[in-house]
């Protein structure tokens, strides 16, 4: 006979979405994060490469790609919008500023970045489109200042890029109640996969075979110091709590090490590294089949870290 | 002031009473509850143990669903109670998911609700309305500052534990074992 210890509830409770699992965020949050770090990624590498002065050899990383990012985050905002249960509140978030909610530095990180993105797709607008026309005087002017000072902005943006791809990870990492989440590294770890998925962008847009290759190499590092921060995560829970180690063996024998291991290590990693590396050898890969596949790594590791993290938590 | 609750899993018997009870003072919605009683049986059979608990919000000292919440909706009062001021919560979630003991719910009407040590009792001098209607007299409520309340008399002469300390919440609710 062995030894056990048994919990349950047995007053009946049934609320949804918190029992028998807690599952309040829903695809909203994942598919967010996924957005906010992509967008992240684009804006550094325009900001950077501005800053390097290769605004000329490096098109779609400073002028094409950024197109996408104001896009990409408004629509990231729509799904947090989206996800808000009491949304005609919303407003309450922009009447205060809560230095300990990672959620509130959140807020206001979007608030700022999102209109940045716009000036700087505004200043490039005029050489993406020749025959473009603001129709207003002070709509000139403000260009003539933006280009001015360019390079002041893309210190700016690459500042608030940093934040926000940092971010998507803290918002998971600051919750102390589920161990799966609550590691200090999977700030640098949202960073630096954001990063990966807004050069994967750029690469799958870029018409330049010398300019994707330059991307390539930098994305080829990201992945590896992404593969290394993962063997990290582990090897931080399984030296852990037993919560920690709970919650690292939802992916190590639990129900998400398939998908885990399988979408997210080889598919959206191991595997566009290789491609990757092999292109820079000289093989011919079709561009976007690495782009692609570090992108549905990006979306599937971010859907399953929110899934998983829910389920872990503390054992009374 | 430092309002907490003592509960005594060895009177316990798991009637309930005290989850209807709160439903019914606090207007809960139907199929929710911010009360519960979990029963833990752990040993070797035939040794068994069986532990009862009445459990709800802990009203932390170091509440982490007061410090994530991004408006300031979740916040301490007065004896340490957390409250959730409707109106100002936009139903983001952080606060649930920042509760080790997940005591916290998303109120059908849109806003995070839990309990209140029924904040609109104890303003008036009275218990919550779980404290005064249980059958068995498990649970003691009180000012733990003032060595003459109940949760202070209970707490003196008998064995206690909080849930999952190593949470770092300081949790108010102490289960006598």
């Amino acid at each position: 006979m062995e030894n056990i210890s048994e919990e349950l509830i047995v007053s009946g409770r049934h609320i949804p979405n918190v029992d028998p699992y807690l599952h309040v965020w829903h695809w909203q949050i994942p598919f967010y994060l996924f957005l906010g770090g992509l967008a992240a990624g684009i804006l550094f590498f325009a900001g950077y490469f501005v800053i390097a002065g290769k605004e000329k050899k490096m098109q779609a990383t400073v002028k094409w790609a950024p197109i996408l990012a104001p896009i990409v985050l408004v629509i990231g905002l729509l799904a947090l919008f989206w996800d808000l249960k009491h949304k005609l509140y919303f407003w309450n978030l922009y009447t205060t500023i809560r230095v300990e909610s990672p959620m509130s530095w959140g807020a206001w990180t979007l608030m700022v970045i999102t209109p940045l993105s716009i000036l700087w797709v505004a200043s490039y607008m005029k050489e993406l489109f020749p025959g473009w026309n603001w129709k207003f005087e002070i709509l000139n002017r403000i260009e003539a200042l933006l280009i001015r000072y360019r390079v002041v902005l893309a210190w700016v943006m690459m500042y608030f890029a940093i934040i926000l791809g940092i971010y998507t990870g803290i918002l998971l990492s600051a919750f102390n109640a589920r161990p799966l989440w609550n590691t200090s590294i999977l700030g640098p770890l949202f960073l630096v996969s954001g990063f990966s998925t807004g050069l994967a962008t750029t690469i799958w847009i870029s018409k330049d075979a010398e300019e994707r290759k330059i991307l390539s190499r930098i994305d080829l590092v990201f992945i590896l110091v992404e593969l290394f921060l993962i063997i990290h995560l582990f090897m931080g829970f399984w030296a852990g709590s037993q919560t920690s180690i709970e919650a690292a063996k939802l992916f190590l024998g639990g129900p998400y090490t398939v998908s885990f291991w399988t979408f997210v290590v080889v598919l959206g990693l191991i595997f566009p590294a290789v491609l990757e590396a092999m292109e820079l050898k000289g093989f011919h890969v079709p561009k976007w089949i690495p782009a692609a596949l570090v992108l549905f790594g990006g979306i599937m590791f971010r859907f399953i870290m929110v899934d998983a993290g829910q389920i872990s938590h503390f054992i009374h | 002031m430092r309002y907490s609750m003592a509960i005594d899993t060895k009177k316990c018997v798991g009637c309930g009473d005290c989850v209807v009870a709160c439903q019914t003072e606090n207007n809960v919605p139907h199929g929710y509850c911010r009360d519960w009683v979990v029963e833990n049986v752990n040993g070797k059979y035939p040794d068994l143990h069986l532990e009862l608990r009445s459990e709800r919000c802990n009203h932390c000292d170091n509440a982490p669903c007061v410090r994530c919440c991004p408006t300031g909706a979740s916040h301490i009062v007065e004896g340490g109670i957390v409250l959730v001021t409707d109106d100002k919560c936009i139903g983001c979630s952080a606060c649930i998911e920042s509760c080790p003991y997940d005591a916290r719910y998303v109120h059908p009407e849109g806003y995070v609700d839990k309990c209140t040590f029924c904040v609109q009792r104890v303003e008036k001098g009275q218990n919550p309305a779980c404290v005064d209607v249980c059958p068995t007299y498990c649970l003691h409520f009180g000012d733990l500052d003032d060595p003459n309340s109940d949760v202070s008399k209970a707490l003196k002469d008998r064995q206690w534990k909080v849930l999952s300390p190593e949470a770092g919440t300081k949790p108010q609710l102490y289960f006598l074992i």
